[in-house]
This record gives C-alpha cells, sequence and structure tokens, in this order.
C-alpha cells in the first residue's frame, strides 16, 4: 500500500511541505489529490467539497510536474495559455492573462519562445505561471525543483515563497530536501513508508522531532540512545540528566529511548573536566561559516557545531569535555 | 589528433558507398538505362533511345492502375497506422514483461513470408474453409460466403504484413513519451480524449508521418497479395510490371513503369515532408 492512514488538513492560503525519503508515498498522496489517482478508501475534500468521482481534469487544481511537462509543440504563451484555452476562455481575454503571468513569473518578453531555448529556471517559471493560469483553488508541485542546480534551487525556494505569499494561495509541495521544505514550509508533513509521521511548522519539527525518523530526516541530528530513569530523569552515556521538556511523548520510566541532539547543542571544552562527559576530537571540518568536530564519546561519535569566531580552540586527537544541552535537547522514542 | 583523424575519415565512407554503388547505384542505372531500350518483337530487347515506352504508359489505362496502386496503399497506410498507434501508445504502458512477450509476437509475423500470408488469409475468408463458417454456426450469418477475393480482404491482408513495421516505428517514439505531459494537460482541465489529440497527437506527429510514409512505400510494392486477395480490378501496378517484365518479355515497357512508380512514391514522400516542415514553421 503506498498511502495508509493519512488524515490531514491543510489550512487555507497556507504552503505545505510533504517531506519524506523516495518511495514514502508523498507523491502517491499528492496525485490522490489531483485526482490522477484512486484511492480505495477515504476522502478528499477541497474547500468542503468531496472530490470522489471528479476526474483529474474536472478538479480546480493546478499542478507542476517533477519533469514540469511542458508541451514541446507550443511556444511559452501557448502553453501558458492550454489550460485558459481549454475551458474556452476568449482570446483577448486569454492574451491579457497571459501576459498578467508572465510579468508575475518575471518573464515578460518570452512569449514567443520556444521551450527547447529556454534555460531550467525559465521552464520553471513557465510551468508555474500555466499551473497558476486559472486561479486554481489548490496549486500543486511533485518536487518542482528537483532538475535545478544547488544554486538556482535556493533561489527557486525563494522566489516561488515569495509568490505564494503573495497570491495567498493554498499549495501542496512534494519534496525530499529537509531544506527546502524548512525554506518554504508554513506546516511540515514529514512521511516514511506510506504513512504522516508529524505535521507541525518547520521550527517545531526541528525542535520536536516526533520520533528517531524524523530528528534524523530534518536537519542533523546527534540520536544518542538512553534510558529514563526515573520520571524526570534519563541516563545519557553513563551520566544522569534532568529529562528534557521535550518529552511528552516518550514512554514512563525504566524505559529505553532516543535523546535528539542537535550539533549546535553540542559544546565543547579545553579542559575535559569541564564538561559533564569527556571525548576525543577525530575529525575537524571547517567550513568556513562554521566548524564542525566528530568527538568520539562513550563509544559512539557526537557532531559538534560552532561558529567560526566562538570557535574551541581544540585539535584533533585531543581530549575534551562535553557538555549537552539538554534543555534543548528531544526525547523520542527509539 | 583531429587532423590525423579528419586525414583517414574517408576510408570509412567507402564502405557503404561501394555497398550502394554496387546494390543501388548500378541496378537502379541500367533500369534506367533499359527503360529507353528497343523491344524486339519475339525477342529481348536491344540498345537505342526511344520515348515509347513512357508514351504508352501514359495512357487513361494506365492511370487507372496508377490510381488504384496509389489509393490502396494510401488507404492501408492509413489503416495501419490507425491501428498501429494506439496499439503501441497501450502497449508502452504495459508491464515490461508483458511488453516483451507482445513484441516478440509482432516480430515473429515478420518472419512469415508475403506468399504464406497471402494463402493463409485466401483460405481463413474462403467459404469452404472460412471464418464464414464460423459467422453462419454463431448464427450472426445466413450461411457461409466467402470474403475474398475483394478490396477489404487485400486491404486486410496488405494491413497484416505491413503492421509490424508500423509498432516498431510507433513503439520506441511512445515510449519514450513523458506520461507526465498527458496528466499534465489532464490537471489543465483537458478530458482524457482531448489530452491524446491536443498534446499526445500532435507531440507524435513526426512520428506518425514516418510511419504512414513506411507503410505507404512498403505496400506500394506488392505484386503477390492483389493477385491473391483482390480481384483483377485491384491489381496495382507491381502485378503489371511483373506481367510485362516475366509473361509478355518486355523489359523495357516493365522499367519504364518501375521508374515511374519511382518517381510518384517519391514526390508523395516529398510532399508529406514539405507539408510537415512547413507546418513546424507556421509553429515556431
Amino acid at each position: 500500500m503506498a498511502v495508509d492512514d493519512v488524515n490531514l488538513e491543510i489550512p487555507a492560503g497556507k504552503l505545505v511541505c510533504l517531506l519524506g525519503p523516495s518511495g514514502c508515498g508523498k507523491t502517491t498522496l499528492l496525485r490522490l489529490i489531483a485526482g490522477l489517482e484512486q484511492a480505495t478508501t477515504g476522502q478528499i475534500i477541497v474547500g468542503g467539497k468531496d472530490q470522489a468521482g471528479l476526474p483529474a481534469h474536472r478538479r480546480d487544481l493546478g499542478m507542476v510536474f517533477q519533469s514540469l511537462a511542458l508541451f514541446p509543440h507550443l511556444n511559452v504563451a501557448k502553453n501558458i495559455a492550454y489550460p485558459l484555452q481549454i475551458r474556452g476562455v476568449d482570446h483577448a481575454a486569454c492574451a491579457s492573462r497571459v501576459d498578467e503571468l508572465l510579468q508575475l513569473v518575471r518573464m515578460p518578453d518570452a512569449g514567443d519562445r520556444r521551450i527547447h531555448q529556454l534555460s531550467g529556471g525559465q521552464r520553471q517559471r513557465v510551468a508555474i505561471a500555466r499551473a497558476l493560469a486559472i486561479n486554481p483553488a489548490l496549486f500543486l508541485l511533485d518536487e518542482p525543483l528537483s532538475a535545478l542546480d544547488a544554486k538556482l534551487r535556493e533561489h527557486m525556494q525563494v522566489e516561488l515563497r515569495l509568490l505564494q505569499k503573495t497570491l495567498g494561495i493554498t499549495t501542496i509541495v512534494v519534496t525530499h530536501d529537509q531544506r527546502e521544505a524548512m525554506t518554504m514550509a508554513d506546516l511540515v508533513v514529514v512521511m516514511d513508508r506510506g504513512r504522516v509521521l508529524q505535521a507541525a511548522p518547520p521550527i517545531e519539527i526541528y525542535r520536536s522531532p516526533a520520533n528517531s525518523f524524523v530528528a534524523g530526516f530534518i536537519g542533523t541530528s546527534n540520536l544518542v540512545r538512553c534510558r529514563r530513569t526515573g520520571v524526570d530523569e534519563i541516563e545519557v552515556l553513563g551520566r544522569n540528566y534532568p529529562a528534557p521538556p521535550n518529552s511528552t511523548r516518550s514512554t514512563a520510566g525504566g524505559r529505553d529511548a532516543v535523546l535528539s541532539v542537535r550539533p549546535e547543542d553540542v559544546a565543547l571544552h579545553t579542559d575535559p573536566s569541564d564538561g559533564e562527559l569527556q571525548g576525543v576530537v577525530e575529525f575537524i571540518r571547517d567550513l568556513g561559516s562554521s566548524v564542525e568536530f566528530h568527538v568520539s564519546a562513550g563509544g559512539i561519535t557526537l557532531l559538534s557545531v560552532a561558529p567560526p569566531r566562538g570557535r574551541p580552540n581544540v585539535s584533533i586527537g585531543q581530549d575534551v569535555g562535553i557538555t549537552l544541552h539538554i534543555a534543548r535537547a528531544a526525547l523520542t522514542d527509539p | 589528433m583531429t587532423r590525423r583523424r579528419s586525414d583517414n575519415s574517408w576510408h570509412l565512407v567507402l564502405l557503404p558507398a561501394a555497398t550502394l554503388t554496387v546494390f543501388f547505384v548500378i541496378p537502379f542505372t541500367i533500369m534506367l538505362a533499359v527503360s529507353f531500350f528497343q523491344r524486339i518483337e519475339g525477342g529481348f530487347f536491344e540498345p537505342a533511345f526511344v520515348l515509347s515506352n513512357y508514351v504508352r504508359f501514359l495512357t487513361p489505362f494506365f492511370g487507372k492502375i496508377l490510381a488504384t496502386s496509389v489509393g490502396l496503399s494510401a488507404t492501408a497506410a492509413t489503416i495501419v497506422v490507425a491501428v498501429a498507434f494506439p496499439f503501441a501508445y497501450v502497449l508502452s504502458r504495459m508491464p515490461r514483461r508483458r511488453q516483451t512477450t507482445i513484441l516478440v509476437f509482432i516480430l515473429s509475423v515478420l518472419s512469415l513470408s508475403e506468399v504464406i500470408v497471402g494463402f493463409a488469409w485466401s483460405t481463413l475468408l474462403s467459404r469452404t474453409a472460412g471464418i464464414g463458417n464460423l459467422f453462419h454456426w454463431v448464427g450472426i450469418a445466413e450461411s457461409p460466403r466467402a470474403y475474398t477475393p475483394g478490396l477489404a480482404s487485400l486491404l486486410l491482408g496488405l494491413a497484416y504484413l505491413a503492421f509490424p513495421y508500423a509498432v516498431l516505428v510507433i513503439y520506441p517514439a511512445v515510449s519514450r513519451l513523458d506520461p507526465e505531459l498527458p496528466e499534465a494537460a489532464r490537471t489543465s482541465g483537458a478530458s482524457p480524449l482531448r489530452a491524446f489529440t491536443s498534446v499526445t497527437l500532435p507531440i507524435m506527429r513526426r512520428t506518425i508521418a514516418g510511419a504512414l510514409i513506411l507503410v505507404f512505400v512498403f505496400t506500394l510494392g506488392a505484386y503477390l497479395l492483389p493477385q491473391v486477395l483482390g480481384r483483377p480490378r485491384h491489381w496495382t501496378l507491381p502485378v503489371h510490371i511483373t506481367d510485362q517484365a516475366i509473361f509478355q518479355s518486355n523489359i523495357p515497357f516493365a522499367a519504364a513503369m518501375a521508374m515511374f512508380l519511382l518517381l510518384v512514391s517519391l514526390a508523395l514522400v516529398g510532399l508529406v515532408l514539405v507539408v510537415d516542415s512547413r507546418r513546424r514553421g507556421d509553429q515556431s
């Protein structure tokens, strides 16, 4: 089963990202909403109207496909006008709407150009303009930026988000890129194996992931096995800590759990006796804008990130002290 | 490196050029020459330069035969492509294994000779042993009847022979077609049929033109099926060329008719290409 027991409410006018690894069912869910696939059970309701039995072409939506699916036999203007012409919009109204859309995607003079003459970013904009042509109630995008190179992708994420905010259109974006989801979404829906693991605003997902899969998928995280020793206490790497506030989901005393600590919440000290834990620096990755330390402690490797100015003065092979900012960590099910 | 490659590259052209010369240019030149030769009554022919062979062709009788040939091939090409295109389209959307099985089966039809196909259909459509008996038994027909010879049975035979070729031309193109293109049309508000006619068909226009030309030229050369499955009035130009060459021993006239057939088919193929390129020009 590709999608199983998904219960989602998508707020009007917001941008929702369906996020997950490939094969998690996010594209299937989007295609169900578009009417390109039929669900065996369940309901899809858009604006109070049950979509069951409505074929894709009767649904009030615009969709951008992974391959963009621009029609190679039509020029830019005719591609954008296609949804209007199909619906029988007259020629003059069609032409003015196409001009408006070309302005919107900042390609005002490109109407006469052929699809194969466009760059990747321009094709992207044309696909977006075509999907928005009829002012649909729902704007669907299936991995829309995956064909672009990293730099252009980051740029288009911002542009797409700004466009969506201007128009206030309810939007669903499928992506496997957590940065993309964090950049664009009002609501991130993390999926795996056809199920929704967590649906929450990006920063909430980052700060309190529902389980270790979400914690590992969103950003980088140190996932440390731990044990709940009391109601408000956990044991991490042989040392007792107060249970973090983000631990409501986890199980009661005496059971194994996973502590998710973000790399920025792992602090290093040059004097080993300064921290609660001791470790050895194994590797340093200096990225310029930040510095990453791989520290082995208690049989595992912890990742610590520091800004270049706050960089602890340590080198590879050195014994260091480690502080875990438990209060900002999240305790999840294993 | 580049200089050495360009210095030697003309060698590469030698083999195809030689093959083309030996197997196509020389026989074609001989045929062209023979078409101007003088026939000797009761004998063979002697070198000359006469136009009588071409003049003889320009009569209403042979004009009608030419029209029959062209009409028959054009009809067959239309029927074959009209069936083969949806067939290949559906085939390309099947699971891989089933696609292979069906393709192998279709290609195996190519191993049958025109003779076997002709006589098999002739038997299958006959009154004594044909499907007419089946229709009678089921109760569709009053009494078993023969469906051959006739125009329908001839077209059926030609279509049967040409169908695998059309599938071979169309299948690779439709299997490369991005399935998201018709889907994009559907989410843009087009019904499945409208998506097919407004997106899939126009994108596949060149492939369809190619398949039409291939089947047209292929069936234009048919000389056996018209005799087996058709009536004498369906006899095509190749049938008459065979008749002149083998039974009337009038090689020069047969050569002249063959030249004519070649020119007509070239002209029609050229026409299709010109129309196609002009339509492309309109769109860009």
